[in-house]
């Protein structure tokens, strides 16, 4: 109706005429029925009264007249927001608690989204993600899951097909090691991580090179020229943004290759953020399940079709290689297509929504504190109501002026709570574990001030219809009868407050137990013994040497030899090994190993944890050998047939750990171990895993291990600057070339396995003390405003005798009715909600009673105090004072 | 009319005032004395009610409003019913015959 929408405009613009039209049109009224009245022999002012009886009020039917004028609405609207602001203005302190509550509520709830935002909800920067899958395998027959793909399963995959528009193969290096390349040629060698791909990863991400060109198939043949593209951080940094770059040559691993190609400023690869370099994959020089893969499904293709698509070519495999078909049967293999984004994220999810849960409930807990506030105001402001009321303000009129108080109230309160997210979020990025995917997408955004923007009127419309909806039917007579000499104040008006206070302690509750249940897990896992002793003195670092000389292994050990005699050498160095992995660095691998007294026929063995070690790896771990003996190199120099197990995996097959002794395992039917030593267990999964069966074998078996080892130091200096300064200069004194990466404390890997709980821990135990806090704020404001109402009252107890002792329980026994009252509800709630942590716990039931005493009683005893304050106050008063204060 | 029944015969009092003015344009205490006439002293509206009634008529357009010298040579504010308005009290006398038809059926129905 644009007539109706322009007299609104209208209304708005000539409010002043109209007004006056109005006033006009009830003066006339008015002469009209004097003159009447007079007409009938009545006198001037008898005539007067009797008209404006009849009318039955000027005010209220103006009030009338404007609520049904189109425009009432946003001229009401705007006059009630300068009326809220004028009251806010007015009450500064009140104003001041009121505001910086809700900040903290909706900061921190905005903060913990804008995480949620960015790491869960937002899409992956690629167009179409949604059609975007990542291709893995699982082989529940030898309980392996999300396996990667080998380079036949990519060329079946590519060609059989019939819901890929193309999938493409990536590198990414195996377990925890990031793969990287030796750079030389461009000043300092240097080692950058790198990406392999094979030539349709940058198509299917419809990733277009800022300049030059991306690779193509012949790129990922083999014996065609070496070929690199560089990311667009490294060509600033490396070639000052030079747009000649393309057709140089740079030397990557010692062979020159030409850049082909820049990519843009926004490319990201999945969650990779410090990529300098990409290069062709050439599957067919490769082989093993060392692949992760991503596809584009075709247009209106599902997951779940895919999902059938990849089980059907399966079996394709058997039959290019037969020789596998013992080994496909017993590990069953089936697919498994995740959308891209899941593989990205992974099981962080958990987490993040207990978070944001918990943030909820410290929201509603402020909201709960700012309710109250309302209402204690409110009963001040009762005389004003009624005033409103009786000049003919509506009671929707009222309660909707005092819900859009509220509304600013929130307003201003979101803003500043914006503002401390911003702050906060910096923090939180700061705190988060490092395995939190995609830190980099967290940010504010505009899905964020709009959840912001919901939230905060969501919370004005919470806490303000508590006091709308209860004052705004004052009647008008009530209201200013009743002058400010209150006798004790009605129960029912305690009635609203009351229960928000047991709201606010039940839900500090839920909150207080759930971060006691995270302590205990912290607990639980700081207690669990590693397998190592004092990690912090273990320095632990890896080098590369360019692959060429894995060609020479007998060369590669020389050279790790040399390292490790400088290094020994290094004053206060007590014990130094090479290794394949460091425990707890994810770089160990998951093999099958045989056991040659426990072979069960066409049954595939399980898989076990496989290190690759050199003597002394267990002294500078300082894992405990149980029986047996260390390998010596002697063992690995003349190659001798042995291998060394965890106590375990000997108790499994043999019960007692020297019986393992002499026994024989191997990787292969062909290539038999005795077993020399049986060491401890150590908890390389984490230490909220089991400690995984592990068999170490002679570093000098693998040349990939011996060509990028890992260097393991125990000195009490290690983690210094100082240490780790002559630590360089021993292995450049080898080979100046070679670069120290992944230089980390083995309490690096020890503190990063729990860094997801102690983060979790970190986040529930602030958000419990917020709710602790404002609880319990919530609480004393509740009994100090009933001691001032009761001062009265307590001062004729006092008069009438009654001892300080008394009136103390009297005021604390209130206070404490609510607090178990609210401490019932929180453990009836916290039982219900606290199964949803549990798969975060460890060694604690979500229902752990300890924890659920502890924290009742901690919040009894605060509340305790809370209440004694006030009513300590209530007792001083001299009895005198309280009765002629009124 | 009280207050109390002011939802249950809004339609009541809109039809009242739509009919008052069908003879001819009257200002507010007209309109009432015309009510209270027409239904035989039965009913008489409050002004608190009258003028929100009619200015959300004369929003809706069933009524025009217009200043002009009253018998006495007072100015007063007429209120006149426009087409759409008589479109509108034609519409509601006919709705509100048939709830007397069927209101007085239900009643007397045994």
């Amino acid at each position: 109706m644009p007539k109706r929408i322009l007299s609104i405009f209208r209304n708005l613009f000539r409010k002043r005429a109209i007004e006056r039209a109005l006033d006009d049109e009830l003066r006339s009224t008015l002469e009209a029925l004097m003159q009447e009245k007079m007409e009938q022999g009545l006198s001037q002012s008898v005539a007067r009264r009797e008209a404006l009886m009849e009318i039955g009020g000027i005010e209220q039917v103006k009030e009338g007249v404007r609520a049904v004028r189109a425009g009432h609405f946003v001229e009401d609207l705007a006059r009630d927001i300068r009326y809220g602001l004028r009251q806010l203005r007015r009450n500064r302190s009140f104003t001041a608690v009121a505001v910086l509550t809700l900040a903290l509520g909706i900061g921190g709830t905005t903060a913990i989204f804008s995480v949620v935002n960015g790491v869960l909800l937002q899409p992956l920067p690629y167009s179409h993600p949604g059609s975007l899958v990542g291709v893995g395998l699982d082989l529940p027959g030898i309980n392996q899951f999300n396996w990667p793909l080998s380079p036949a399963e990519y060329f079946t995959f590519r060609e059989q097909s019939r819901t890929f528009q193309d999938i493409g193969l990536y590198y990414t290096g195996f377990g925890g090691n990031i793969y990287s390349v030796n750079v030389t040629g461009l000043g300092r060698p240097e080692h950058v991580p790198a990406l392999g791909v094979t030539d349709g990863v940058l198509p299917i991400l419809e990733v277009t090179p800022l300049l030059g060109r991306s690779f193509t198939r012949e790129d990922d043949e083999p014996g065609s020229s070496d070929t690199v593209m560089i990311t667009y951080g490294y060509w600033r940094s490396k070639f000052g943004g030079d747009r000649s770059v393309i057709g140089k040559t740079i030397d990557i691993e010692g062979k020159p290759s030409t850049i082909i190609g820049v990519l843009p400023q926004r490319f990201r690869f999945l969650d990779m953020t410090n990529l300098g370099i990409l290069l062709p994959l050439r599957p067919r020089t490769q082989r093993g399940y060392n692949y992760f893969a991503v596809a584009r499904l075709k247009p209106g293709r599902t997951l779940a079709e895919a999902n059938a698509d990849v089980a059907r070519m399966i079996p394709m495999q058997l039959e290019r290689f037969p020789e596998a078909a013992e080994f496909f049967k017993e590990a069953r293999i089936v697919p498994n297509l995740q959308p891209l984004k899941q593989y990205v994220i992974g099981d962080v999810g958990k987490v993040l929504w207990v978070l944001m849960g918990g943030i909820g409930l410290v929201l509603l807990i402020a909201c709960a504190n700012v309710a109250s506030l309302l209402l204690v105001r409110v009963e001040g402001r009762q005389q004003e109501l009624a005033i409103r009321a009786a000049l003919g303000g509506s009671p929707g009129r009222i309660a909707g002026g005092l819900l859009l108080e509220s509304l600013v109230l929130a307003m201003i309160g979101g803003a500043l709570g914006l503002l401390f997210a911003y702050g906060g979020l910096r923090v939180l990025i700061a705190l988060a574990p490092s395995d939190l995917p995609r830190l980099n997408d967290i940010g504010i955004d505009g899905l964020v001030l709009l959840f912001t923007l919901g939230v905060t009127i969501l919370a004005g419309l919470l806490f303000g219809s508590m006091p709308a909806l209860r004052y705004a039917g004052v009647r008008a007579g009530a209201g200013l009868r009743e002058t400010g000499r209150s006798v004790s104040a009605s129960r029912k008006r305690h009635r609203a407050r009351n229960a928000l206070v047991v709201i606010q302690v039940g839900l500090a509750l839920v909150l207080l137990v759930s971060s006691g249940l995270m302590i205990r897990t912290f607990q639980a896992l700081i207690h669990v013994q590693p397998g190592f002793t004092a990690p912090t003195e273990v320095e632990t670092f890896h080098v590369h040497f360019p692959p060429e000389m894995i060609k020479a292994p007998e060369r590669l050990v020389r050279m790790d030899q040399a390292i490790l005699d400088n290094i020994e050498a290094i004053p206060g160095v007590s014990s130094a090994d090479f290794s394949g992995a460091v425990p707890m660095d994810a770089g160990a691998e998951s093999d099958p190993v045989l056991v040659k007294d426990h072979m069960l026929q066409g049954q595939l063995p399980p898989a076990r944890k496989c290190f690759w070690v050199s003597p002394s790896f267990f002294r500078t771990m300082g894992i405990p050998i149980v029986a047996g003996r260390d390998l010596t190199w002697n063992d690995l120099l003349n190659k001798r047939p042995v291998a060394i197990v965890s106590e375990n995996l000997a108790r499994e097959y043999w019960h007692n750990p020297s019986d393992a002794l002499g026994k024989q395992i191997g990787g292969s039917p062909k290539d038999w171990r005795q077993i020399v030593g049986v060491v401890g267990n150590v908890h390389d999964d984490g230490t909220s895993q089991e400690a995984p069966a592990t068999v170490y074998w002679p570093i000098t078996d693998s040349d990939v291990f011996l060509g990028g080892p890992a260097f393991a130091i125990r000195s009490a200096r290690g983690g210094t600057q100082s240490f780790m300064n002559e630590v360089r200069r021993a292995v450049w004194s080898v080979d100046p070339d070679l670069a120290l990466y992944e230089v980390h404390t083995l309490d690096y890997y020890y503190t990063k396995s729990m860094a997801r709980t102690s983060f979790t821990l970190v986040m529930l135990a602030l958000a419990g003390a917020m709710a602790l806090l404002l609880g319990i704020v919530g609480l004393y404001g509740v009994i100090a405003y009933s001691v001032s109402q009761r001062s009265h009252e307590i001062g004729i107890r006092m008069a009438l005798g009654a001892q300080r002792r008394d009136v103390l329980k009297l005021v604390v026994k209130g206070g404490m009715g609510l607090t178990v009252i609210g401490v019932g509800v929180g453990v009836a709630a916290a039982l219900a909600l606290t199964r949803f942590l549990s798969s975060l716990l460890y060694g604690v039931k979500p229902t752990d009673p300890l924890t659920f005493v502890v924290v009742s009683l901690v919040l009894t005893g605060v509340a305790l105090f809370a209440c004694y304050v006030p009513a300590r106050r209530a007792t001083k008063a001299d009895p005198i004072v309280a009765l002629r204060y009124e | 009319m009280g207050q109390k029944h002011t939802d249950l015969l809004r339609g009541t009092l809109d039809l009242l005032v739509l009919k008052a003015l069908s003879l001819e344009p009257l200002h507010g205490v007209g309109i009432s004395r015309r009510i209270t006439q027409i239904t035989k002293e039965a009913f008489t509206v409050s002004f608190g009610s009258l003028f929100p009634a009619l200015h959300r008529m004369e929003e809706r357009g069933w009524v025009e409003a217009e200043w002009r010298s009253s018998d006495n040579n007072r100015r007063a504010k007429y209120y006149r019913l426009t087409s759409a308005g008589r479109a509108q009290l034609k519409d509601e006398a006919r709705r509100w015959n048939q709830v007397v038809k069927i209101m007085a059926a239900a009643v007397q129905s045994t």
